[in-house]
């Protein structure tokens, strides 16, 4: 072999050795004490650098973390395992960290509305409202001029045909700067999970909202008395919904004369007791309407005619002995 | 005596005249990217010139006892990166441990200064020019002194820049690269001020 190879092999291969024990030496001489936390925080992270979180990486985050500057729960990413584990090594309780997503309060679009004037200035909904309100009757419904859409920085809400926002979930990562941006006041972030939305704002009388928009809420209370679980309550005229009670069982959407309420969920069809059923009496307890029968140890029996379908008993059950059949 | 007149004669051009930012254009990243504000700026320059002084000497002793003692000139290339990229490595271990709010503030363009072209540069201008190891230092030390100086200067301009009335057309990077270019020209006046 030439020597040409044995040099340059011998003589990178020497530097890069002779260098690589320098860096080593330098390594453990420079050493900067960590907080043992941070580094225990940053293995139970995604690892994925993709700042959501809103700072610079994993390791940064897992910082500010120790630091008390982030929550416990702001990597959505990692999940709630991580955050609960997370909180755990810092000696805090964390919340749940379900994904919110921006939902619009107004159903009252173009077709659906009148209108009292005819705006031309500026395109913006905060200009607009400072012209007697608007050009709708309600002085409480969605503008339509976009100021949520500008806001928007990931493009997830849209002005449609209707001139309502839509929101698009895919991309809507809950920052909630729709939110700000609305001088109405009418979009919310609601969880990820819920399904049942009162889709209106108006604090005006059934009566005068009848005249104005077609799918107003006008405040009758037919929800507040359906639902099963108290979840949505009366407030100066329009109903509210309580996302943390709400079983999204979809009762009130039904009897919703107006069709203010969206629900996006299934109905539930039939509800059967299977024989896992230990006759605790839980559910026949919980039942609002007692159409659910049964002694102590026996296996329970649910009365048809009865039951509204709200699914309270599946959740209460505690040796998963109810079965719920969906509507397709 | 007249060792040291070329050695200042070196010293001199390699700051004015061949600027490295302004006239070889090189380390054009570092000079836009760190020249917000004056003090990262000029922390950035030091610690640049400080893996620009140590390869330049540790360069030379590679290219002179180990390349061309065993006429191994290909292997210039490779072996000048492994020495650039420990010593910024080192670098930057010292600089997390010595200051951490400077190695805050220098953020992402510490570990960059292994890339910055100005460097390898400098490592590859040494054999070129045929420079002896204290004319090597020199060089090494000059380009440093150099780029601290263009991007301390750029920063400044900058920092003022801020409060100035700009045309939002040339905001930001645009008026940036004008800046840059109108410093390059008036930099070329110092071209006929001493010629090596």
């Amino acid at each position: 072999m030439e020597a040409v190879y044995i040099y340059s092999v011998l003589s990178m291969g020497g530097l890069g050795a002779l260098l690589a024990a320098g860096l080593g030496f330098a390594a453990k001489t420079f050493k900067v004490e960590r907080d043992e936390r941070i580094d225990k925080i940053e293995e139970l992270l995604a690892g994925a650098n993709c700042g959501a979180c809103g700072y610079a990486g994993c390791s940064s985050f897992a910082e500010a973390v120790v630091n008390g500057e982030a929550e416990p729960n702001g990597c959505p990413v990692s999940g709630d395992e991580a955050a609960v584990k997370i909180a755990k090594i810092l000696g805090v309780e964390t919340s749940s960290s379900e994904k919110k997503l921006a939902r619009v309060l107004c159903s009252g679009g173009v077709k659906e509305t009148t209108r009292d004037l005819e705006y031309r200035g500026i395109e913006s909904c905060k200009a607009a409202k400072l012209v007697n309100g608007g050009e709708k009757s309600c002085q409480y419904g969605c503008l339509g001029l976009g100021d949520c859409e500008d806001a928007c920085p990931f493009s997830a809400i849209k002005i449609n045909d209707n001139g309502l926002p839509e929101v698009d979930d895919e991309k809507c990562t809950g920052c909630g700067e729709c939110v700000n941006a609305c001088p109405q006041n009418i979009i919310t972030l609601a969880p990820e999970s819920s399904q049942t939305h009162i889709n209106c704002s108006s604090h005006d009388p059934g009566k005068d909202v009848r005249k104005i928009c077609e799918p107003g809420c006008i405040g009758c209370g037919l929800c507040v008395k359906t639902c099963p679980v108290d979840a949505i309550i009366l407030e100066n005229n329009l109903a509210v919904i309580d996302y943390e009670k709400c079983i999204n069982c979809g009762l009130c959407a039904e009897k919703c004369p107006t069709g203010s309420i969206n629900f996006t969920g299934k109905r539930i069809k039939e509800i059967k007791i299977t024989e896992d059923c230990v006759g605790c009496t839980l559910c026949a307890k919980k039942c609002p309407v007692d159409a659910i029968e049964g002694e102590l140890k026996k296996i329970h029996e649910i009365d048809e005619e009865k039951c509204i379908k709200c699914g309270l008993c599946y959740e209460t059950c505690k040796v998963d002995a109810i079965m719920l059949v969906y509507e397709d | 005596m007249e060792q040291l007149t070329q050695l200042i004669l070196i010293f001199v051009s390699t700051v004015l005249i061949n600027n490295f930012v302004l006239s070889r254009f090189l380390g054009i990243c570092p000079f836009l990217g760190v020249s917000k504000q004056v003090e990262t700026a000029f922390s950035m320059g030091l610690a640049t010139t400080f893996v620009m002084t140590l390869t330049a000497a540790s360069t030379w002793l590679i290219n002179t006892f180990i390349l061309e003692a065993l006429n191994l000139p290909f292997l210039q290339y490779v072996s000048f990166i492994i020495v650039i990229a420990s010593l910024v490595q080192f670098v930057e271990m010292f600089i997390k441990k010595s200051s951490p709010v400077l190695y805050k503030a220098l953020g992402i363009f510490l570990p960059l200064i292994t890339t910055n072209c100005a460097i390898l540069g400098l490592a590859l201008l040494i054999p070129l020019n045929g420079y002896n190891f204290i004319e090597s230092v020199i060089f090494g030390f000059g380009a440093g002194v150099g780029f601290t100086m263009a991007i301390s200067l750029m920063a400044g301009l900058r920092e003022t820049l801020e409060f100035g009335d700009v045309p939002d057309a040339l905001k930001g990077v645009p008026i940036t690269l004008i800046i840059a270019g109108i410093m390059a020209m008036a930099f070329m006046g110092f071209s006929g001020l001493i010629s090596v």
